[in-house]
């Protein structure tokens, strides 16, 4: 797969920073800005939530995300919705096609029962780390907790259903350099963990490393891919820059 | 589409400890305990059920819905299925089910969402989040879950609402594939509080176009 096919303007460039596989992250993306995670070696998982910076009871919603778009997946041209109809982030680039957001993360007793014990005592940096821990570590950081914690992203995992709704996790091995490019349209609070998508049936714990590179990219223009994706996304754009005027 | 996997309940209405009709609109919360089992039946057909779950004794336990879509390793909820909570337990298992299938990915509809989806003048119409909201604004937690608030809001179950996923990741709100009569029941494995919102959604077909009563029995363990 042709990867980088949009090289970042140097003159627009903010950081960048590795977020190695297993581990965690979080951070504020304002309004206008972009960040790009890529997939280094082709196995990465990243799961992500994301909340209001400022008003931190509003946060990703799984649920209204789907229905507003009619979709089970994500990929370019979707938002990401907040509970209060506004677009928190949108994609606006992806090489992958197709983004998990209904199967949640792994947990300690998931990753010990199937990868086996690896703890910091014995394995030091290298201790087996699991999803739901790293974003629980990270809310702790802003001072939200279990109660805050609601269906994530996953993105670079491809999880497909059936018609009885059995799903099948897709290997994507083979696809180092994939990445997307999600451009934030608040400020937004973006809490990460690489750990092993849940449903990822590969028998070795080895989640890939991931790029973060964070950079300007503008508020959208009246043209813009995800705006016109569907009428709800128009409406959903609008009331999100009402809060900015 | 798929065969269903239809079971029905030998509890009799007659021997319940608790029955009750919940308005279309209205709420409902109610502490359901280890080894009961609670019906919810659908009295009139295609009336979507918003239903959370809470460990009566630390709420911050709670359903989830991707811990039981993970879990399964399926989407849709129906006899059998357990509902996991936040930690990795089973709050309650889905025992009987006459409608087969129940969503749990389609979350609650709100004010807000109602904006998005269908128009900006929508705010005004009632919701399931507003019916969430005010049920744990009216409950002080009565010794047990302490008082609760929108932080505890989290993905819901759509018990006899009708959600397909397309294996080319499409989503769609089908007609319902409940009728009058059909119930779910499940049995409490542990102490949980039940808080429901009977939707009150008229712009998409998740009711018909037309909410309606349903009915709720709890019965002690056999």
């Amino acid at each position: 797969m042709a990867q980088n096919l949009n090289p970042i303007p140097p003159d627009r460039f903010l950081w960048e920073e590795k977020l190695p596989g297993g581990c965690h992250w979080s951070g504020i993306l304002r309004r206008g800005h972009a960040l790009r995670l890529t997939d280094l070696a082709g196995r990465a998982n990243v799961s992500a939530l994301f909340y209001n910076a400022e008003e931190k009871l509003e946060r990703y919603n799984m649920a209204d995300t789907l229905k507003a778009q009619h979709t089970a997946h994500l990929t370019a041209g979707h938002a990401l919705y907040s509970d209060m109809g506004h677009v928190l982030c949108s994609i606006i680039q992806d090489t992958c096609g197709w983004h998990d957001t209904v199967c949640g993360t792994s947990n300690a007793a998931m990753v010990r029962a199937k990868y086996g014990e690896s703890s910091y005592q014995t394995h030091s940096n290298a201790m087996y780390r699991n999803g739901r821990d790293g974003l629980l570590i990270e809310l702790g950081k802003w001072g939200l907790s279990k109660r805050d914690v609601v269906p994530n992203v996953n993105f670079f995992s491809k999880v497909v259903a059936d018609d009885a709704g059995v799903l099948y996790f897709v290997e994507t091995d083979a696809r180092a350099g994939a990445y997307l490019d999600l451009r934030f349209e608040m400020n937004v609070l973006v809490v990460l963990s690489a750990a092993p998508h849940p449903l990822d049936p590969r028998p070795d714990y080895a989640p890939g490393d991931v790029m973060l590179t964070a950079w300007k990219a503008g508020a959208p223009e009246p043209d813009d891919l995800c705006r016109n994706h569907c009428p709800e996304n128009q409406r959903g754009f609008y009331q999100t820059e009402i809060l900015y005027r | 589409m798929s065969t269903f996997n239809l079971v029905e309940s030998p509890l009799e209405p007659k021997h319940a400890v608790y029955d009750a009709i919940v308005e279309a609109g209205d709420y409902w919360i109610h502490p359901i305990r280890k080894g009961q089992v609670f019906r919810i039946l659908d009295l009139e057909g295609n009336q979507a059920v918003d239903t959370l779950f809470y460990n009566l004794h630390d709420p911050e336990e709670r359903y989830s819905a991707a811990d039981t879509v993970r879990a399964q390793g399926a989407l849709y909820l129906t006899a059998g299925t357990r509902l996991m909570s936040s930690e990795g337990n089973v709050m309650l298992t889905l025992t009987a089910d006459t409608c087969g299938r129940h969503d749990t990915l389609g979350g609650a509809c709100s004010c807000e969402s109602n904006t998005v989806r269908y128009a900006l003048d929508k705010r005004p119409m009632h919701a399931c989040r507003d019916s969430f909201l005010l049920a744990l604004a009216h409950w002080d937690g009565e010794g047990s879950t302490g008082p609760m608030t929108k932080r505890d809001i989290t993905s819901n179950i759509n018990f006899f609402m009708n959600v397909p996923v397309t294996p080319e990741g499409g989503l769609s709100f089908a007609d319902g594939v409940s009728a009058p009569g059909k119930y779910v029941e499940m049995r409490a494995e542990m102490d949980v509080l039940c808080l429901i919102s009977n939707c009150p959604q008229l712009n998409n077909p998740c009711n018909a176009y037309n909410p309606t009563p349903i009915r709720v029995l709890i019965w002690e363990q056999n």
